[in-house]
């Protein structure tokens, strides 16, 4: 197979023109900043779900795991504990990890493991031909809800805020730079970093013109208040608002589940006379 | 002094009838007598009714038997409930404060707790020593037991114990046998101990019963096995994804549950065939469908291990009997997982489980670890190489030089995504040849065991927990005795060779569809009749032999 450091010369299925592509470019250029600041390539691990965001392991020469639907964030969880070297990132989709996986995305941010997700919001199951998903509007018409929908979107930053996420942040698949930026400062968070990308579907819900005029990008200021972040989540609800920020809401320092569950292991070539010594406490 | 006996203790839940068990169990293993505990206790967290029946013998005896020689009884509904199991000549020890007008021996048991300022469920104590005299047990060895097992809480209930010892007369002496102690271990914490032995790492589990002492034990002893990390996740579908993620990642994982958690972990058991990620699996079933009976027993998710799944795959399914069996087993599959990197199930039930077993130490050198077939580091790394033998060299991600791709689509040989003809054949068949390897393997395994009476032409068929029971009444009954320990790949030679010349076989099995009998028949193994039972409560000797005798 050919190949050059990040690329591999696949076909690429995703649809002529989709924001998909920023986010892969975003996330190539965070990976060689990253590598220039001295993390190897082969220490980076991406776990995706099913959905048009999963096709991005096969754009990425680097280690990845290609799970089911919507347990992406459990398979990086696995494999962060077990080898917490890796840097580990998720790739997942609006209707991955926000309907069918969401309780997995809400625990990891809950035991701040280490992990960096990238959710693929293009606010609609795309890939199932646009049906209604956890951040469509209230109204949306699908293929499932000619009508209109009859739920109204949450607001995926809020519920991270709640869970307990230590890197809060919204980026926009066509500003790769500001996007680029975010996903390096995302992978150098030590802790839960969470990113939802806001990510135009030209077929089923497109939204360019849309986020072009409303989204702007946030001054960094006091960081560490979760009440200033929520108030700047809550200027748009994924349903209405006049103005839609990107940048990063909130960051904390905790301590990081994995490194936790491994402070104080050793590694051990044979238990046969530890086992022994528990046989003979049971007798 | 008979050959053995059997002694019940019961009481409300949360009054420590199980740890009593587990002492009168450790007392008497001391004597060089050989033990059985079956626990029977409900999903409640105090009162209701709880027992425990500690069976004693000279020989090996893997089951439990209705009749009781003694009934340690800690309220009134014991009594009640058990005393018309009680043999002509048995022997009530009771608490007297609570029960009154009973024949036996009469151990006011919370009075002599308050006296000494003990905790109430210190009046087990009371108990434990009036028995221990009725036995003429030895103090000293009692001494040392309580202050082994209690440390230094040890000196509370030794008074109490005490007081209760001399409360009561001895009624036979029991004999010192000549055979060295055996450990005493369930099956839970013999499926730890072979996982370990065979290298586990990472153990991660959701709360489910029968399995949830693996995850207690584990995390307990994690002291001494300090490269074990124990994960309690928020579901079992984390638990299964978190496993292969682990597994990507180099370590040896294992999971458990019961036949409801491992519903929901079906669909990821697809992803580790289709994605050839190794996992081992315990499945220790309880009655079903549904919730069922949470803390009973059943062998009727036998099928649905065999079959769960989607797609076409095959899966390693081990089923032991008995806490020996466990341990090997389980490090057994540990082994064959990460060999062939195919799934494999450990199929259990609660009486594996949660019942306690003499567990003799020489099988634990049995098991060593076997390491996988690891990337030789030459050329290029493909995840999915299309070997002659269709097992692909592991890498594992950190590897200089390496991107190891694993997926659940269907791929090419380096893991990259396709939908053509020719790509999705080679896979396929790359797949089906690793299975052959893994049914080969079963000519080097032993699969089927055989008791009792070999040249009988009647014979009868267990698998997992009824192995015990079937034992001991193909002895009584001269039969032959098969019991199936491997059920996928199926040893089915080793079966046909143990069924001929047998003209009746009878499965003996706890589920309502005789689900043995099914895939027996399914590899054309002739099943005359099968005696089933499906009250969540195990075959008690008595029992069986009755149902035997009417069939054959």
């Amino acid at each position: 197979m050919e190949k050059n450091n990040l690329d591999l010369k696949t076909k690429n299925t995703w649809c002529p023109g989709c924001s998909n592509f920023g986010i892969l470019q975003a996330i190539k250029n965070a990976i060689s900043i990253l590598e220039k600041k001295g993390i190897e390539k082969e220490k980076f691990v991406l776990t995706t779900g099913i959905g048009c965001h999963a096709k991005i392991v096969d754009y990425l020469n680097i280690n990845t795991f290609y799970g089911l639907h919507g347990r992406a964030v459990a398979l990086a969880e696995g494999v962060k504990i077990a080898n917490p070297n890796l840097k580990v990132l998720v790739c997942s989709g609006d209707g991955d990890s926000y309907n069918e996986g969401i309780s997995h995305l809400i625990h990891a941010a809950k035991r701040n493991i280490d992990l960096t997700v990238l959710i693929h919001n293009n606010r609609n199951f795309a890939l199932t031909t646009g049906q209604f998903s956890a951040t469509s509007p209230r109204g949306f018409i699908g293929r499932s809800s000619p009508e209109g929908s009859l739920e109204s979107a949450f607001n995926p930053l809020e519920l991270m805020i709640a869970s307990g996420a230590t890197f809060v942040a919204r980026g926009y698949a066509a500003n790769v730079n500001h996007l680029t930026n975010l996903i390096v400062q995302a992978v150098e968070h030590k802790g839960f970093s969470f990113i939802d990308i806001l990510q135009p579907c030209l077929i089923w819900f497109n939204t360019f013109e849309n986020y072009n005029q409303r989204v702007y990008e946030l001054k960094e200021n006091n960081l560490s208040s979760k009440e200033k972040a929520i108030q700047k989540i809550l200027e748009w609800d994924y349903n209405d608002g006049e103005k839609i920020p990107i940048g990063i809401f909130y960051k904390a320092e905790k301590p990081t589940f994995d490194e936790e569950t491994n402070k104080g292991l050793v590694n051990v070539e044979d238990f046969g006379s530890q086992i022994k010594e528990i046989l003979a406490k049971k007798s | 002094m008979q050959k053995e006996f059997s002694i019940l203790v019961g009481g409300a839940a949360g009054e420590g009838t199980r740890m009593t068990g587990q002492l009168i169990g450790k007392l008497l293993n001391q004597y060089g007598w050989r033990i059985f505990i079956y626990e029977d206790y409900q999903s409640l967290i105090t009162g209701g009714h709880n027992f425990s029946v500690i069976r004693v013998s000279k020989e090996i005896i893997l089951t439990p038997k209705k009749e009781i020689d003694y009934l340690i009884a800690l309220n009134q509904e014991t009594i009640e409930k058990h005393k018309n199991n009680l043999k002509k000549d048995g022997l009530i020890i009771y608490n007297s404060d609570q029960i009154k007008g009973e024949k036996g021996i009469g151990i006011p048991a919370l009075s002599i707790t308050n006296q000494f300022s003990g905790k109430p469920i210190m009046k087990n104590s009371a108990l434990f020593g009036a028995l221990a005299k009725v036995l003429g047990v030895e103090w000293e060895i009692l001494e040392n037991l309580l202050k082994k097992e209690f440390g230094e809480k040890a000196e509370v209930n030794l008074k109490i114990a005490r007081a209760g010892y001399e409360q009561s007369k001895t009624s036979q002496k029991i004999e010192k046998l000549n055979q060295k102690p055996l450990s005493l271990l369930n099956g839970n914490e013999a499926v730890a101990l072979g996982a370990l032995k065979a290298g586990l790492d990472f153990y991660i589990s959701y709360p489910m019963t029968p399995a949830t002492p693996i995850l207690h034990f584990l995390a307990q002893i994690r002291k001494n096995f300090k490269n074990v990390i124990v994960f309690q996740p928020e579901n079992e579908i984390e638990v299964i994804n978190a496993a292969l993620g682990s597994a990507f990642a180099g370590k040896r994982t294992m999971v458990g549950t019961s036949g409801g958690g491992f519903a929901l972990m079906v669909e990821a058991l697809s992803l580790a065939a289709q994605s050839e990620t190794p996992i081992v699996i315990v499945e220790s079933q309880r009655p079903a469908p549904a919730t069922g009976i949470p803390t009973y027993t059943a062998q009727s998710d036998l099928l649905f291990v065999l079959s769960a799944g989607h797609g076409d795959f095959q899966r390693f399914v081990v089923a032991p009997g008995d806490a020996e069996e466990a341990f090997y087993l389980t490090g057994l599959a540990m082994n064959i997982t990460w060999k062939y990197q195919i799934p494999a199930i450990v199929l259990i039930d609660k009486e594996i489980s949660e019942d306690t077993f003499n567990f003799d130490e020489s099988i634990v050198e049995k098991i060593k670890i076997e390491e996988p077939i690891l990337w030789d580091k030459k050329g290029e790394y493909k995840r999915y190489l299309d070997t002659k033998e269709g097992i692909s060299p592991l890498a594992f991600p950190g590897e200089k030089g390496v991107a190891v791709k694993s997926t659940s689509y269907e791929h090419d040989e380096f893991g990259i995504t396709t939908e053509e003809e020719e790509n999705i054949k080679e896979m396929q068949e790359k797949r089906l040849r690793n299975y052959e390897n893994l049914n080969n393997e079963i000519k080097n395994l032993e699969g089927v065991k055989v008791y009792g009476n070999k040249n009988s032409d009647k014979a009868i068929i267990v698998f997992g927990s009824n192995k015990g029971v079937g034992i001991e009444i193909g002895k009584k009954l001269n039969l032959k005795v098969i019991q199936v320990l491997v059920f996928q790949p199926f040893p089915e030679e080793q079966i046909k060779k143990a069924v001929s010349g047998v003209k009746k076989l009878i499965s003996v099995e706890t589920n309502a569809s005789a689900q043995l009998a099914q895939v027996l028949r399914a590899h054309d193994i002739k099943v005359n009749d099968s005696i089933l039972k499906y009250t969540g409560r195990p075959f008690f000797v008595e029992e069986l032999k009755e149902k035997l005798i009417n069939k054959i």
